[in-house]
C-alpha cells in the first residue's frame, strides 16, 4: 500500500460523514444538549427539580474533540429545555459541574492507610444476544450476534460480533473490538477497529462510536467506521426490552447500516445499504439462558437493492427464526 | 473456602421457606433470675459469657434449602455464639483463622482502640490463615450488638453473631425472659458471584419489574393518561420504581436465629412475663419490616442506646441496626414474629409461645409499592404548597406509585424548608445517575412500603436517646456528603468517588463536628461509621438519637453529630455488602 492510499483512507469520504452525522442527529441522545453549567452548587430552597425527560444532562459523544462523527459544536442551543421563566432550574441527571462545586476532599492532605488497598477491579460479561436459525424467503441459515466486555467501571474492551449463514456458507460476518470509555451515566464513547468477512474480500475499518441507555430505556449504539481506499461506513442499532411478564421478554431490534461509498464487490451501494427489524420473544429460564422465536424482516435500499435485483436475490426478506440468548 | 456453585434447581416454596429439619427449633428464653444465659436447645444461640472469649473462624457445612453448602462460621454455629459481656469489664477475644483465606471480625458498634476494629487494611492486616488475634479492649457502653467479618463476601457466608452487653447497673427495663432475635439473608450460592451478576445486569434478582401486564392492568384501574404518567419520570430518568433491594429472595432464604421460615424459631413465655426481644439486622443486603400481629412492641433501645419507650405495631431494621422491644403477652396462644423483606418478596418468621409446636398464623407479605416521588426528589415543591406551580405534566400528582401518593403523609413544614445542598464536583460523572436538590429532611417516614399502611410504624422522629448527647457542644464544622452511585451501572460511591479512588476525611482529634448525608440515590443506604458514635439530629439540628448505623432514604438530607474522641483509621461505609463492595466507603482519619 502506498503512502497516498494510507493518506487517503485516513480521510472519510465527506458523504459518509453526512449520512452519519444525519444518523446521529436523529439519535433520541442527540435531543439531550449539553446544559449549561447550574448557576450555582446550593440550589435555593424551594427551587424546581428539572423534569428529568428534559434530560438536558448529557451527549454523548457530542462534546469531545476526538469524536469524529460529530464535527458539529458540542452545544446546540436550540434543543435546550425552554426554561421555566424565574425558576432556577439544575438537572437531576448528566450536566456539569457549577464552578463552584463542593470539593469531596476532606483530607487536609492526610495520605490513605498504607494498607488502603488501591486500584480498580475488573470483571467481564460474554453474551451471546443471537444464536439462532432462520427459515426465509431466500431459504435457511443461521445467524449470530455477540456482545462481550472486560474491564472496569470507566474503561472496558468491547467485543461485537455478528454474522449470518445461509447455505452453508458465511453469508456475512463482522467483529468489532472496541475502548470503551464511559463519559456519562448512561453514555460511553467507543473507538476500534472492525473487520468483516464472509462474500467478497475482506474489509478493515477504523471504528468509532457511542453506546448507552437513552430515556425510556432504549438500548442504543451508534458508529461510525473509516477504512481502506476511502471507504466509509455507519450503522445505528436500537432495541428494547419489554417485560411481558418478569420473564417473557419481547425485544424488537432495529439496525440500519449505510455507506459512503459502493462496495461492488461486497454487493454493496452507496447511502443506506439496509434496514433490518427483528422482533424476538424470549423466556429466561434463568438470566443467563433463554430461548426465543421470532422474526426478521430485511429490507435492501438503494444501489444495494439494484445489487440484490442484479444477483437475482431478495430486497426484501422475512425470516421465522429460532434461537438461544445466553451470558456468562 | 471451596467455590459454591449456583444453587440447585428446588421448587420456589421449598426454597423460600427453606427445609424444617428435624423437630421445631426452640428455646426457653434467658430467664433473667436465674441468669442461666446458656442454652443448647436448637435455634438458640449458643452463649458465651465473661471476659475470655475463644473464637475459632471455621467452614461447615449448613442446609438451608435442601442442598448442603459451605458456610463460615465461628465455632460452627450459624449465627455465632451469642457473646454476653458486662459493662466495664476488660473483655479478651481470641480469634483463631481456621479458613484458608484471610478473615477479620469486626465488633459492630462497639466503641474501642482503632486496632481492635476488625477492619483489614485499616485497624490490622486482617487474620491470616492459621493465625489468631487477640483483640482486647474495655467495655464502655452496654446494649445489644453484634459482630461479623470485615473481609470480602464473609459477612454474607454467615460470619456474623449477637453480642450483648450487660449494664453495670440495673437494667433501666428488668424483663422476665430476653431473646436475641438475629435476622440474616442467606443465599446458596457464593456472594462473589451474586456481586459479578449485579455487575453484569444490576437487575438481575429483581423479579418484581414493571411489566406490561401491569401497565395493561393500570390502563383499566386508572385509565390510559394516568398509567401513562405513573410511568413517565421512571422511563425517562432510566429508573426503575421498584429497585427496593439489589438482591431478593431469589437467591436469599431468611432467616431468624439461624433459622429458615420452615424451621420456626421458637421463643417460650408464660402468659403475663414480659419479654424482651433483642432485634438485630445481620443481613447482608436485606432491610426488614418486622411486627408481631396481635401485640404492641415497645422501643427501648435503638443500635444498643436507650431510648425513651415507644411503643409501635410495626418498626423497619436497616441492614446493620438493632433495636430492643419488650412484648408483654397476655394470651396462652402463639404470636408470629414476623420480618418481611423490604422488596416483600419473603420473610423471616418465627414464634412467640407457651409451648413448643404451638404456631400463629403467618400474615401475607405485604403488596409490594412502587417509590414514589419523594424517593425520587425528596421534598418536591407541589401544587397548592406555596410554590406556585400547577402540578407539572408527568408528574401525574398521585400517579406515581401505584396510588401511594399520598400528600398527607407529607410533612409540609419541613418540606417547605428544603436546606440547600452542594453537590460535589466529583457528582457529574459517569457513576453518579442523579442528584436531588431538594432533599426531604424529615425523620417521621417510615419510608417506602411502610407509609400509611393503618400500623403504627416507628420512624427516626420517635427516637430519643435517653439521657442526650454525649456532648453538649455545638459542632464547629460541618462535612457534608452525598450518598450516590449508578444502579444501571452498579456503582457505588460517595460523593461520585470510590473508595479505592478516595482521599481519607479528616476528623481533628476532641473536635465535635457535623455530617451531612444527602442521599442522591432512590435505594435507602445505611451508613455506619466506626469507633465514635453517630448523634442524629432533626431537622432543625437538635439532638434526637445515638446510632452507629444511620439509614438514609431515598432523597433524604440527614445530619448527624460526632465527637472525634478515638484517634485512629476508621471506616465509614454503607453497610449494604455490595454497595461497600462497589465502593461506597470512605477511611476516616482521628488525628
Amino acid at each position: 500500500m502506498t503512502i497516498h492510499r494510507r493518506e487517503h483512507w485516513l480521510i472519510p469520504s465527506r458523504s459518509a460523514w453526512l449520512l452519519a452525522l444525519l444518523l446521529l442527529l436523529a439519535l433520541p441522545p442527540a435531543v439531550e444538549a449539553q446544559s449549561a453549567p447550574a448557576a450555582s452548587s446550593s440550589t435555593a430552597p424551594m427551587a424546581m427539580p428539572a423534569m428529568p425527560g428534559m434530560d438536558h444532562g448529557e451527549m454523548p459523544g457530542m462534546d469531545h474533540p476526538a469524536a469524529p462523527i460529530a464535527p458539529t459544536a458540542p452545544d446546540m442551543p436550540a434543543m435546550e429545555p425552554p426554561p421555566t421563566p424565574g425558576m432556577p432550574m439544575a438537572p437531576m441527571q448528566g450536566g456539569r459541574p457549577p464552578a463552584d462545586a463542593r470539593s469531596g476532599d476532606y483530607s487536609d492532605g492526610i495520605a490513605a492507610s498504607p494498607m488502603h488497598a488501591h486500584g480498580r477491579t475488573s470483571s467481564g460479561l460474554l453474551r451471546i444476544d443471537q444464536l439462532e436459525a432462520f427459515h426465509g424467503d431466500e431459504g435457511n441459515g443461521q445467524r449470530w450476534e455477540i456482545r462481550g466486555w472486560y474491564g472496569n467501571d470507566s474503561d472496558k474492551l468491547w467485543l461485537r460480533s455478528e454474522g449470518v449463514r445461509s447455505g452453508g456458507k458465511l453469508e456475512d460476518g463482522e467483529l468489532e473490538l472496541l475502548w470503551n470509555h464511559a463519559t456519562s451515566s448512561y453514555w460511553s464513547r467507543q473507538l476500534g477497529v472492525r473487520h468483516d468477512i464472509g462474500k467478497g474480500p475482506a474489509r478493515s475499518w477504523i471504528a468509532v462510536g457511542v453506546q448507552g441507555l437513552a430515556p425510556y430505556w432504549f438500548e442504543l449504539e451508534a458508529s461510525g467506521y473509516a477504512g481502506a481506499g476511502g471507504r466509509t461506513a455507519a450503522r445505528l442499532r436500537v432495541d428494547y426490552e419489554l417485560l411481558l411478564t418478569q420473564r417473557l421478554v419481547l425485544q424488537p431490534e432495529l439496525e440500519v447500516n449505510l455507506y459512503g461509498r459502493r462496495d461492488p464487490q461486497r454487493r454493496l451501494g452507496e447511502g443506506v445499504s439496509d434496514i433490518q427489524f427483528g422482533l424476538r420473544l424470549r423466556y429466561e429460564i434463568r438470566r443467563e439462558f433463554a430461548p426465543y422465536l421470532g422474526v426478521n424482516w430485511t429490507r435492501r435500499v438503494g444501489a444495494t437493492a439494484d445489487y440484490a435485483r442484479h444477483d437475482q436475490r431478495a430486497v426484501r426478506e422475512w425470516q421465522w427464526l429460532a434461537g438461544v440468548r445466553f451470558w456468562f | 473456602m471451596k467455590p459454591l456453585s449456583s444453587r440447585p434447581d428446588l421448587s420456589r416454596r421449598r426454597f423460600v421457606q427453606g427445609v424444617a429439619l428435624g423437630s421445631v427449633a426452640a428455646g426457653a428464653g434467658l430467664l433473667r433470675p436465674t441468669g442461666a444465659w446458656a442454652l443448647n436447645s436448637p435455634g438458640q444461640p449458643v452463649v458465651l459469657s465473661g471476659t475470655d472469649f475463644t473464637l475459632d473462624i471455621v467452614e461447615r457445612s449448613v442446609n438451608f434449602t435442601g442442598a448442603a453448602r459451605p458456610a463460615i462460621t465461628v465455632n460452627g454455629g450459624v449465627p455465632g455464639p451469642l457473646l454476653r459481656m458486662r459493662e466495664g469489664s476488660t473483655v479478651s477475644l481470641r480469634v483463631s483463622n481456621r479458613l484458608r483465606v484471610p478473615t477479620s471480625i469486626h465488633w459492630h458498634g462497639i466503641v474501642l482502640p482503632f486496632r481492635m476494629d476488625g477492619v483489614p487494611g485499616l485497624s490490622f492486616d486482617g487474620i491470616a490463615p492459621g493465625e489468631s488475634f487477640l483483640y482486647r479492649f474495655q467495655l464502655r457502653q452496654s446494649g445489644t450488638y453484634w459482630y461479623h467479618s470485615h473481609s470480602g463476601f464473609q459477612e454474607q457466608n454467615a460470619l456474623y453473631g449477637p453480642l450483648v452487653i450487660e449494664p453495670a447497673g440495673p437494667e433501666r427495663h428488668p424483663t422476665d425472659r430476653d431473646y436475641v432475635v438475629m435476622l440474616n439473608d442467606w443465599t446458596d450460592e457464593d456472594p462473589a458471584r451474586i456481586y459479578a451478576r449485579l455487575r453484569k445486569q444490576s437487575d438481575y434478582y429483581n423479579f418484581a419489574q414493571p411489566t406490561a401486564a401491569d401497565f395493561f392492568r393500570d390502563v383499566r384501574e386508572k385509565g390510559l393518561s394516568r398509567a401513562l404518567s405513573m410511568r413517565r419520570m421512571w422511563n425517562e430518568m432510566r429508573m426503575n420504581p421498584t429497585d427496593l433491594g439489589d438482591v431478593s429472595s431469589y437467591t436469599y432464604t431468611y432467616l431468624m436465629n439461624g433459622a429458615a421460615p420452615a424451621q420456626n424459631w421458637t421463643g417460650l413465655f408464660r402468659p403475663g412475663e414480659k419479654l424482651r426481644l433483642r432485634f438485630i439486622n445481620g443481613s447482608a443486603s436485606t432491610f426488614f419490616d418486622v411486627r408481631i400481629p396481635g401485640l404492641k412492641m415497645t422501643v427501648i433501645a435503638a443500635d444498643g442506646q436507650d431510648v425513651e419507650p415507644v411503643p409501635v405495631d410495626e418498626f423497619r431494621i436497616a441492614v446493620a441496626e438493632t433495636y430492643d422491644v419488650i412484648v408483654e403477652p397476655q394470651e396462652e396462644r402463639a404470636y408470629t414474629v414476623f420480618a418481611q423483606s423490604i422488596d416483600r418478596g419473603g420473610y423471616a418468621r418465627g414464634t412467640l409461645a407457651p409451648r413448643v409446636g404451638m404456631t400463629a398464623e403467618v400474615p401475607p407479605l405485604d403488596q409490594r409499592v412502587w417509590l414514589d416521588m419523594r424517593d425520587m426528589m425528596g421534598a418536591m415543591p407541589h401544587a397548592g404548597n406555596g410554590g406556585g406551580h400547577a402540578a407539572r405534566p408527568g408528574m401525574g400528582h398521585g400517579g406515581m406509585g401505584h396510588g401511594s401518593m399520598d400528600h398527607a403523609g407529607m410533612d409540609h413544614g419541613s418540606m417547605a424548608a428544603a436546606p440547600a445542598v452542594h453537590h460535589a464536583r466529583s457528582e457529574y460523572g459517569p457513576g453518579v445517575d442523579m442528584r436531588v436538590d431538594t432533599p426531604r429532611s424529615n425523620l417521621d417516614d417510615p419510608g417506602i412500603g411502610l407509609r400509611d399502611n393503618g400500623r403504627r410504624v416507628l420512624t427516626y422522629a420517635d427516637l430519643h436517646t435517653v439521657g442526650g448527647p454525649l456532648d453538649a457542644r455545638e459542632p464547629g464544622r460541618e462535612i457534608e456528603l452525598h450518598l450516590t452511585g449508578n444502579m444501571e451501572r452498579f456503582m457505588w460511591s460517595f460523593d461520585g468517588i470510590r473508595y479505592p479512588d478516595a482521599t481519607p476525611i479528616h476528623f481533628n482529634t476532641g473536635e465535635r463536628l457535623r455530617i451531612v448525608l444527602v442521599n442522591d440515590t432512590m435505594m435507602n443506604h445505611p451508613i455506619h461509621l466506626h469507633g465514635m458514635w453517630s448523634e442524629l439530629e432533626n431537622p432543625d439540628g437538635r439532638f434526637q438519637v445515638r446510632k452507629h448505623t444511620v439509614n438514609v432514604q431515598p432523597a433524604q438530607r440527614i445530619s448527624y453529630a460526632v465527637t472525634a474522641d478515638a484517634p485512629g483509621r476508621w471506616a465509614w461505609h454503607c453497610h449494604l455488602l455490595y454497595h461497600m463492595e462497589a465502593g461506597m466507603m470512605r477511611e476516616v482519619v482521628v488525628s
